[in-house]
């Protein structure tokens, strides 16, 4: 029987049944930018980077099942300045400062800025006032650059079995929260070997001692844009090198 | 023949608003690229030449955001004089490091660091009326005027601002791309 497709940007994309958008182009070594996506947790579909057109409709390319048929616009100038808008929101919404962030060169906000070559915030800074949580011996929390992507939330409560981290309040208030009474992490049962601790796309939850240990410039996005990791290790499935 | 030519010679402008002179220094990091440069522009305003007024002029680099009312007096006229405004750098951008202190009260912030921070006896808060003020924010140069072409960094490497002048005075669009493109 003939393989479902998809038409991904003009061209013929093979999915398996019950495969989203996102699943089948990342099997193909397609990169969708994204930022709440995370292949190991159940998609929710909301920080809208990902959003592509399916059949003339703006959908998530993470929650969309991909259908025989359908037609898919990824790496288009119109979604790509929509996404770039997207990304100029959350950065202005928070305070995202690269030079001083321990995770500048790993982070996927900043690379998906790259990636989309986001020059400039455009729109007016919230300098919003978050204070940090440096209470936890392992691990700093810094609120100023959470994007609301609910991959620590989610490791969280489905992985470590913790329920360590929530999302409280609504719309511009919306906001991380830590499940303690006083709100401090140091009052859970975090801990540094728990998969929470490793999900942040952001700078939010950073590992404390480490600091620059590996300087800014030799970093995972320093080496190689983001949007070439998955066609570099597609192209290395392909003839059995090495990743 | 050579004052003929030197009149077509593109007018450049630089000027460090609240920055650290770092994107300056990367600018005098294109090294010998710098003797390239001057056959190619006349400098106007900048640290530079040490001219303090900017005159009409065809490109207008700005380092820094805006800590200070002076910073808005001279952006506005960089804006006036320049047919392109450059934000050189992270500060420009989006206020960078001084805008670290946008969270704190600026009148507590003046108080604890002049009148009651440790070691301080009989300090006043300055007032000199040729200081400029204070903006209880920091602010990046684009919230205040319109901004044509942004290189980011931090600084941004004296070869991003390279690509970027060379792109502009050879008649292309100015494009940084990977790797020149840096936040940090």
């Amino acid at each position: 029987m003939r393989q479902p497709n998809i038409l991904f940007d003009g061209l013929p994309l093979p999915f398996a049944d019950g495969q989203t958008i996102m699943e089948a182009a990342t099997a193909a070594g397609i990169f969708i930018p994204h930022l709440c996506h995370h292949p190991d947790f159940k998609p929710q579909g909301s920080c809208k980077l990902c959003t592509v057109k399916a059949n003339g409709r703006h959908v998530s390319a993470c929650t969309m099942p991909a259908k025989d048929g359908m037609e898919v616009e990824n790496n288009s100038p119109d979604l790509n300045d929509k996404r770039r808008t997207m990304l100029q929101m959350l950065f202005v919404e928070g305070n995202h400062f690269c030079p001083s962030c321990e995770k500048s060169g790993n982070c996927m906000l900043q690379a998906l800025a790259y990636e989309l070559e986001m020059l400039t915030p455009h729109f007016p800074h919230f300098y919003p006032d978050r204070p940090v949580d440096a209470s936890h011996p392992q691990v700093l929390l810094d609120f100023n650059r959470c994007i609301l992507c609910e991959l620590c939330v989610r490791a969280s409560r489905d992985v470590d079995d913790k329920n360590v981290f929530a999302l409280s309040g609504r719309g511009i208030r919306k906001h991380l929260i830590v499940n303690a009474e006083s709100g401090r992490l140091a009052d859970t049962s975090f801990s540094l070997g728990d998969k929470a601790a490793h999900v942040c796309p952001v700078g939010v939850i950073i590992e404390k001692g480490r600091g620059f240990a590996l300087p800014i410039g030799r970093r995972r996005y320093d080496i190689q844009p983001i949007g070439m990791e998955l066609e570099r290790a597609a192209r290395c499935r392909g003839s059995g090198e090495a990743i | 023949m050579n004052a003929a030519v030197d009149r077509k010679k593109p007018r450049l402008a630089t000027t460090s608003l609240a920055g650290c002179f770092g994107c300056h220094t990367s600018l005098l990091d294109i090294d010998e690229r710098l003797f390239d440069l001057v056959e190619r522009v006349d400098f106007d305003r900048s640290p530079l030449t040490d001219t303090k007024q900017c005159a009409s002029c065809d490109i207008g680099l700005v380092e820094g955001g805006l800590c200070n009312a002076e910073n808005i007096l001279v952006l506005h006229e960089f804006r006036r004089n320049c047919k392109l405004l450059v934000a050189l750098g992270a500060c420009a951008i989006n206020g960078g490091l001084p805008a670290q202190r946008n969270h704190l009260d600026l009148g507590q912030c003046l108080q604890e660091v002049y009148l009651t921070g440790p070691g301080i006896v009989g300090g006043q808060i300055p007032n000199d009326p040729e200081l400029p003020l204070p903006l209880d924010k920091v602010r990046p140069i684009h919230e205040v005027v319109r901004v044509d072409y942004f290189i980011p960094g931090c600084p941004p490497s004296g070869d991003a601002i390279w690509k970027f002048l060379t792109d502009l005075l050879d008649g292309r669009t100015p494009r940084l791309g990977y790797p020149l493109l840096h936040f940090d």
